[in-house]
């Protein structure tokens, strides 16, 4: 306090004739003073957002009402979800097989198009654009019947890779842009120092501009495995082998598949399952993930 | 004026353009244009031909009877009451999501190591699918194994059991869900805003207020279209966090529109047909909004 007070005078003699306003250091008397509400306003803000998550896994250690584990702590809960239906394994199995399949084409694509929106003037162009923009507006849930008939109709019927290739198409809104704006955000200098280096179209791309835009590549990656490991409308729909069930779905059938019991322990073991390899990829890639946002900027 | 403008700007691009032509162009767009074909304007073409024609789940076309699915999808004794609610729901989280996502950016602006953790923080809800998240919800709000659920019995409240009770449940989860999302967005907008803008205010004696009424808010504007376009198309398709959540209820007060399509397409009348048809609906609907949200945007600043 004392320390404040002499800080504020020594500015006010110092600084204050010459910056009318407000002085340096007594901003930072302010930020003192508002400091302390601020760390108690934004601490609460944080354990709001944290606490559901400390909570669930927390809990899905524990025995409580309504779950398959009666007595003390452990990993009960953890078991009778690995046990339910035709266990974890299958289930981890055919959602790591889905989640990589579609973000390797969503990578392809949206690499190849991006650069293809951003550097190329062809006839269509806008159209194209406009029409995977689209994609948003189309309800997620109808779409899927018609792409059950048409993947009927290629033999891909009852098939993850057919699960893959939707799941594929429903990203590219979000990778596209992204892409188009992170080769936009590459000056076009670049280009031409490759051609006169020798390149063509191919090999700049691959030798020059793919390092450029590796961290547009890396939230589209991200983005696509997130929406992929955890969607849970496509499989239902488009399969109808429990086997080939993915891991959202069957956390989501542990309740209510007998009428009125809801194994809610297990339900908790699902969602960490579920959550941790998101959480443990988001943060590692948050690095990256947020320079992709910044390089395009969102310019409008 | 403006034809020529564009054309004569795309005949110069072209001509600059050191990496090739047309040609080359499509091939780099070719896996692009190959799924959109296929994998969404072919469907698109199909839900426009099941939405005039008689469509049971398991059978498939039993011939056109256009209008009569439209007729019976307004007719619908749910379809105003899910359209009224799917707007209401859109315009709270919008206004919540927006509103939250530019404080949460404002809060945390620049970077100190406290403001990193809090950034993380806001953060860490977006890496879950909004199916595990409304999971997850669903047991923290459970009468019987929540945190709450001791309170729930004393009290004897709930959170999903009443109409509005479910709906301010949904939207407490979403906002968890996607605030941190929504300040990415915001923080990315607040870095284009040049430095010497805001140093050219301070010169002038502008107040905090003033500098953020008058340069932060007029210059967020692209910002601020991004992020009401993106949540108003997410919020009127919303469908995870209720099916999981809510199933519509209690009493179909939290039904929205997709819900309606979902429960009409697999679900009493297995009718593909009519949920066809208020698909379309909700497609033009969803354009029509689109483009007026966007002309209002992209109109210019009056000075």
């Amino acid at each position: 306090m004392a320390l404040t007070d002499t800080d504020t005078t020594s500015t006010r003699t110092i600084v204050a004739p010459r910056l009318k306003g407000t002085p340096r250091m007594s901003r930072r008397a302010t930020r003192l003073v508002w400091g302390i509400p601020y760390g108690v306003f934004t601490a609460a803000l944080a354990i709001i957002f944290l606490y559901p998550l400390v909570w669930t896994t927390v809990s899905s250690f524990s025995p409580q009402a309504g779950s398959a584990q009666t007595d003390g702590w452990g990993f009960g809960n953890y078991v009778s979800l690995a046990n339910f239906q035709a266990g974890i394994w299958v289930y981890l199995g055919n959602s790591l097989f889905v989640s990589l399949v579609t973000v390797a084409l969503t990578l392809v694509i949206s690499f190849l198009g991006g650069y293809a929106f951003a550097r190329f003037h062809f006839p269509g162009k806008n159209l194209l654009f406009l029409l995977v923009l689209a994609i948003l507006m189309v309800p997620y849930a109808t779409l899927l019947i018609p792409l059950y008939v048409i993947l009927n109709a290629v033999g891909l019927q009852n098939s993850l890779l057919g699960v893959a290739l939707v799941l594929t198409m429903f990203q590219l809104p979000f990778s596209m842009f992204m892409m188009r704006i992170s080769f936009e955000s590459i000056p076009r200098e670049l280009d031409e120092a490759a051609l006169v280096d020798g390149c063509n179209s191919f090999s700049a791309l691959w030798r020059v501009l793919l390092p450029a835009v590796k961290p547009g590549l890396i939230t589209v990656g991200l983005f696509a495995f997130l929406t992929a490991w955890n969607d849970f409308i496509a499989p239902p729909i488009l399969i109808n082998d429990t086997n080939r069930m993915t891991l959202p779905l069957a956390v989501a059938n542990l309740r209510g598949q007998v009428m009125g019991v809801i194994d809610y322990g297990a339900t908790e073991a699902g969602v960490v399952v579920l959550a941790l390899p998101c959480i443990v990829l988001f943060l590692v890639l948050q690095r990256h993930y947020v320079r992709g946002f910044m390089s395009g900027a969102f310019k409008g | 004026m403006a034809f020529t403008t564009t054309a004569r700007t795309a005949r110069r691009a072209r001509a600059r353009s050191p990496l090739g032509g047309p040609v080359q162009g499509w091939l780099y767009a070719a896996p692009t244009a190959l799924f959109v074909v296929a994998l969404f304007l072919i469907p698109l073409l199909l839900v426009l031909q099941m939405s005039g024609s008689d469509w049971p789940l398991l059978r498939g076309n039993l011939g056109w009877n256009f209008p009569d699915n439209y007729v019976e999808a307004v007719n619908h004794r749910l379809f105003w009451d899910s359209i009224w609610f799917t707007l209401k729901y859109t315009v709270i989280t919008t206004v919540l999501l927006v509103g939250l996502g530019l404080g949460l950016a404002l809060l945390v602006q620049e970077s100190t190591m406290w403001k990193g953790f809090l950034r993380t923080s806001f953060l860490i809800p977006s890496a879950l699918g909004l199916a595990s998240a409304s999971l997850l919800f669903y047991v923290l709000y459970s009468p019987f194994a929540g945190p709450f659920a001791d309170l729930m019995q004393t009290w004897g409240f709930t959170f999903l059991g009443t109409p509005e009770g479910a709906l301010w449940s949904t939207v407490f989860l979403i906002v968890w869900r996607y605030a941190g999302f929504y300040m990415l967005l915001m923080l990315v907008g607040l870095q284009g805003i040049p430095e010497d803008v805001f140093e050219a205010a301070r010169i002038d004696g502008a107040s905090r207020w003033q500098t953020f009424r008058d340069i932060t808010l007029p210059l967020l504007r692209p910002t601020f279209a991004l992020t009401i376009v993106l949540c108003v198309t997410g919020s009127l398709l919303a469908f995870d966090q209720f099916y999981i959540l809510t199933k519509g209820g209690p009493d179909n007060s939290t039904m929205t529109i997709v819900q309606l399509i979902y429960n009409i397409a697999f679900q009493g009348q297995n009718n593909l047909g009519i949920a066809a048809a208020l698909s379309v609906i909700v497609l033009l609907a969803l354009i029509v909004i689109n483009v007026v949200q966007l002309r209002a945007f992209n109109r210019p600043e009056e000075a």
